[in-house]
């Protein structure tokens, strides 16, 4: 697995973005095929990306919101 | 004190409230269903919808109030023949009954259905409801649209549905009236501005009610608003056994709304969860067998790296060196006691062979004095003679 070149800080990914690579990392450590050194940084990475996701799962609010014309507003649904 | 020859009259305010007891007191009365065609329709600012229903031999005339208008939104034109259910109620002032509908639809559910089946067969006859053209549901849309009513109960159950499942996505709302005359175009509108947001799944819902309240979802318009969704879409329109052509066309049906968001919803938080758990135990092991192989591979080449080394090599010449050494050793202390042996046995050979010892048995050496020559035989016996024996010798002549 080719490294990227310009690797954002994990903190900056997308629940998304952040699994995806998490689960290239996963691979490229199956493959076995990268060197010692390279493997520990990218468990470092992988740990990193799993903070990362965890936080998000964690804290994660629906956002909901209302199209009007064609802006997006933001949702207030009525409470009960 | 005369008494009444006749009962005493009764005001007319009085004679009204019995009426009016009589039929608000008659359960008939206060769920009447009536078909009639409306005519006298007004629809004033208010809210309120007043109409007379008649039919060849009567008129009733009907009102209904802004709530019930609001709600369930009735298609109503002059002349169309309707079924309106409701109560009868007086209205005192002008000493006039009336029915207070709640509820009215077109009439003949018959020619709805008929209806319903017919445009059913056209779409169908078009492909628009083909298995292969369904397209595939995302199992973790990022953005979901959502076209419903803002104000129903459909959209809190999805929402809440959608929250509990995977917080994780983001709701985008096009509210939409879903029953009534305006619902078709309202909806269509509503599907063509979510799919320009571009959503990754349109959910299309609404709560239960009667064929009539479900309309909407059967209009060509929304259906083919749906079929024409760049967005995959699931229905959740009414209850597990409502159908609509919007059911049909859209890529999958949901028995309900909750049920809709639900299949929006197929890898849930807990999914991501329990993935992510697994991801990171993934992690954690390989990295630690990654490790404890080098530690292992570490180990070995060591191994190797000693076998080949000169200090190895050194050891091996010195230990080499020692053996031949002990080898020689060995061969030479062999040698010598070998010869000492030999030694040994021709030294007892020549003992044997030393005439001293043949002198220490007794034998005598006899040699001529004259000129020293050995006698061997009798006839060399002459003259004198010396004898030699085992401690000296002396000389003798023969005598005979």
């Amino acid at each position: 697995m080719a490294k990227a070149k310009s690797q954002k800080l994990a903190e900056e990914l997308t629940y998304e973005e952040a699994l995806v690579e998490l689960e290239g990392i996963v691979a490229a450590l199956e493959e076995g095929e990268n060197p010692l050194e390279e493997a520990i940084q990218l468990f470092e990475r992988g740990q990193a990306l799993v903070k990362r996701c965890g936080a998000l799962l964690e804290s994660a609010q629906l956002k909901v919101q209302k199209l009007v014309g064609e802006t997006l507003e933001d949702f207030e649904e009525e409470s009960e | 004190m005369q008494t009444e020859l006749f009962p005493r009259a009764l005001t007319v305010s009085q004679l009204t409230l019995r009426i009016r007891k009589l039929l608000e007191d008659n359960p008939e009365m206060q769920d009447a269903r009536v078909s009639g065609e409306i005519s006298n329709l007004s629809r004033p600012a208010s809210g309120h919808i007043y109409f007379t229903l008649k039919d060849k031999g009567a008129s009733l005339r009907c009102v209904m109030w802004r709530s019930d208008a609001q709600r369930t939104r009735p298609v109503l034109q002059e002349g169309a023949a309707v079924e309106a259910r409701g109560k009868i109620v007086v209205y005192e002032p002008q000493g006039q009954y009336q029915l207070v509908a709640n509820w009215i639809r077109p009439q003949g559910e018959g020619a709805l259905f008929q209806e319903f089946l017919r445009l059913k067969s056209a779409l169908e006859a078009e492909g628009l409801f083909d298995a292969e053209s369904k397209r595939e549901i995302p199992e973790f849309p990022k953005v979901i649209g959502v076209v419903t009513s803002a104000t129903g109960a459909a959209l809190r159950d999805m929402l809440n549905t959608i929250r509990r499942r995977q917080p994780l996505t983001r709701v985008i709302l096009a509210a939409s009236p879903v029953q009534g005359a305006d619902a078709p175009p309202a909806l269509v509108n509503a599907l063509e501005a979510l799919n320009r947001q571009k959503p990754d799944l349109i959910l299309i819902a609404r709560g239960g009610g009667s064929l009539e309240d479900l309309w909407a979802f059967n209009d060509e318009r929304v259906v083919r608003a749906v079929a024409a969704s760049s967005a995959p879409t699931i229905s959740g329109v009414g209850h597990e056994t409502d159908f609509t052509l919007t059911d049909f066309v859209a890529d999958l049906r949901a028995a309900t709304p909750t049920a809709a968001a639900e299949l929006a919803t197929a890898v849930s938080r807990d999914d991501l969860q329990a993935e992510l758990t697994h991801q990171s135990s993934r992690l954690v092991d390989l990295t630690a067998s990654r490790i404890s192989d080098s530690r292992n591979l570490l180990a070995a080449l060591t191994a190797r790296l000693r076998y080949y080394s000169p200090a190895r090599r050194v050891q091996l010449e010195n230990q080499r060196l020692d053996e031949m050494t002990r080898r020689v050793a060995s061969a030479l202390t062999h040698r010598i006691q070998l010869q000492a042996f030999r030694v040994d046995g021709l030294s007892k050979r020549l003992g044997a062979l030393n005439p001293e010892n043949v002198l220490a048995r007794g034998y005598a050496v006899v040699t001529r004095v004259a000129d020293g020559k050995l006698v061997r035989n009798a006839e060399q016996a002459q003259g004198a003679l010396r004898v030699r024996v085992r401690d000296g010798e002396f000389e003798v002549e023969r005598v005979s």
